[in-house]
């Protein structure tokens, strides 16, 4: 087992894959809002990653999945040493996740676009197998929902009401023509639930992140810094 | 007789009642099919509507959460439009499923060349692991759907309406051998049994039938073909010509040998009709097979 660490460790742990202590800001546009969640929300732990139960965290937005790497070793999923080969060819951790060689991730992704239909059927095989109690947590990026197959599942989902489906959306305004009237609004008016906050601000997130939400899928848009 | 997609439905469903680890995942197209079903699956037929990457991944997603998705729709819609979807949500993924498409090659001739899929076993073979079932009897088509449900796999079952006039019990693995002959083999896939048996008709020539044509089974034909000269080999496919002809050239690489391949042209036609009309058109009613076959197979007349 690996040793655990907290949110004051993310920054040496990203600099395992950096190379130094100043880490790329797509990676960072995310930290917070998975370490929030990994932190305090998910029913997920290295003890539990294999139990049919378990909540599932999937990450599509493979570019930059440093943060992940760096939470998913600070919660012990894998150890620490593992970072520092990053991207060699016998790492288990390449620049987009693959699941089959990460210990704690739940999809192998990179191309855009995969993860929140993918979510939205690990929410349908958890209900169908009875675990109503499992959550499925999908992150992607403001410039990924741009991909067209995030809009079937957001369509879907609301109407059908998957109450076990949260989708956090990591806004860093780099979505290249905009969401004018906001992300949230595309979420509410499929009928889903959803909120907008600081994504820097670990309260506001923790408080967006277990909001009830009986009878409907929840987005999370958490905004950040412009990436450019 | 029920159709193959008729008998879909009905063995699907009947698999919906044997075991819960099943789900059909449906994009609108075949759901009047599993009404009954839903009824009693509500959680386990799911419709998403007329979006097929959702359709496809999320069934890589109900694999991801433990369940055996069957995923339906016309082929075009299947593997076509979301091919990224049938590579990454289920290959990448390393989850299996059973993706069971409608519609072949120009099943309905009249709705155009947009409802054709003559390139989905090709396509697939671009991707690993995919096992592809090409049934030619209604009676085929529900064993190979009762084996593929069983499985952890990744399955492709191609159902279509043009059948053969009788079963032959199919196994899920391997090719049957239907004829025996001196000179060369005939693969028949599938629909085109019957039509390769008319065709080849007095001729002296084994003739092998397929209805799971990956993984191909190179050995029964190495052994069809014989160590006598050159060993010839006509492979006849109900979708796009010459899909099998590389599996079947690296089966007989230890012989000098030649390879016919027959199927569906590439050219587009831009015609419509009947299914009978465009047999004929790319040379597959038996008249042209029985032509195209003799004229390949060197001392077999």
């Amino acid at each position: 087992m690996a040793a655990t660490h907290g949110y004051q460790d993310l920054d040496r742990l990203l600099g395992h894959m950096t190379g130094d202590e100043k880490h790329g800001p797509a990676a960072t546009s995310t930290l917070d809002a998975i370490w929030v969640l990994y932190d305090r929300v998910l029913n997920v732990s290295p003890a539990t990653a294999d139990d049919p139960a378990r909540d599932r965290f999937l990450l599509p937005k493979g570019h930059g999945p440093m943060a992940y790497y760096a939470v998913l070793a600070a919660k012990g999923f894998f150890p620490e040493s593992l970072l520092a080969d990053f991207g060699s060819y016998d790492s288990p951790l390449g620049h987009h996740p693959d699941r089959t060689l990460v210990p704690g991730a739940e999809i192998s992704s990179g191309s855009l676009g995969h993860g929140l239909p993918l979510a939205v059927g690990s929410a349908l095989g958890l209900r169908a197998r009875g675990l109503t109690d499992s959550k499925v947590w999908v992150l992607i990026g403001d410039a990924e929902l741009d991909e067209g197959s995030n809009h079937e599942a957001i369509a879907y989902a609301g109407p059908t009401g998957l109450e076990q489906l949260h989708t956090l959306v990591i806004d860093n305004s780099s979505a290249t023509h905009g969401w004018p009237g906001g992300i949230a609004s595309r979420f509410t008016a499929a009928g889903w639930s959803a909120a907008t906050v600081d994504g820097r601000d670990h309260e506001a997130l923790y408080e967006a992140f277990t909001a009830p939400h009986p009878g409907r899928a929840r987005a999370v848009v958490a905004r950040v810094e412009p990436s450019y | 007789m029920d159709t193959m997609r008729e008998r879909f439905a009905s063995t699907a469903s009947r698999l919906l009642d044997e075991d819960p680890r099943l789900a059909v995942v449906l994009a609108v197209i075949g759901r009047d099919g599993f009404r009954e079903a839903e009824r009693r699956h509500p959680h386990r037929v799911i419709d998403v509507g007329i979006r097929e990457q959702l359709l496809v991944g999320a069934g890589g997603g109900l694999a991801l959460a433990g369940m055996r998705p069957i995923v339906h729709t016309f082929a075009s819609f299947l593997v076509e439009r979301p091919f990224e979807q049938v590579k990454l949500d289920f290959g990448h993924q390393g989850v299996g499923g059973v993706l069971v498409s409608a519609g072949a090659s120009y099943d309905s001739p009249s709705a155009g060349f947009t409802h054709m899929s003559p390139g989905d076993v090709a396509l697939l073979d671009t991707l690993d692991g995919w096992t592809v079932h090409v049934p030619g009897h209604p009676d085929e088509a529900e064993a190979l759907l009762r084996r593929s449900a069983k499985g952890d796999d990744r399955v492709y079952v191609r159902l279509s309406l043009q059948t053969n006039e009788r079963p032959l019990p199919v196994t899920g693995t391997g090719f049957l051998t239907v004829r025996e002959g001196r000179h060369g083999a005939v693969v028949a896939v599938g629909p085109m049994l019957d039509n390769v048996l008319a065709a080849t008709e007095g001729l002296d020539t084994t003739v092998l039938y397929a209805t799971t044509v990956r993984p191909f089974d190179g050995s029964a034909l190495r052994r069809a073909v014989g160590d006598t000269g050159a060993a010839e080999a006509v492979i006849v496919e109900p979708y796009l010509a010459g899909t099998s002809t590389a599996a079947a050239t690296e089966a007989l690489a230890d012989v000098p040998h030649r390879v016919l391949g027959l199927g569906v042209g590439r050219n587009e036609l831009r015609k419509y009709g009947e299914l009978s009309d465009h047999l004929a058109a790319h040379g597959l009613d038996a008249r042209s097979l029985r032509e195209r076959v003799s004229g390949f197979l060197t001392g077999s007349v």
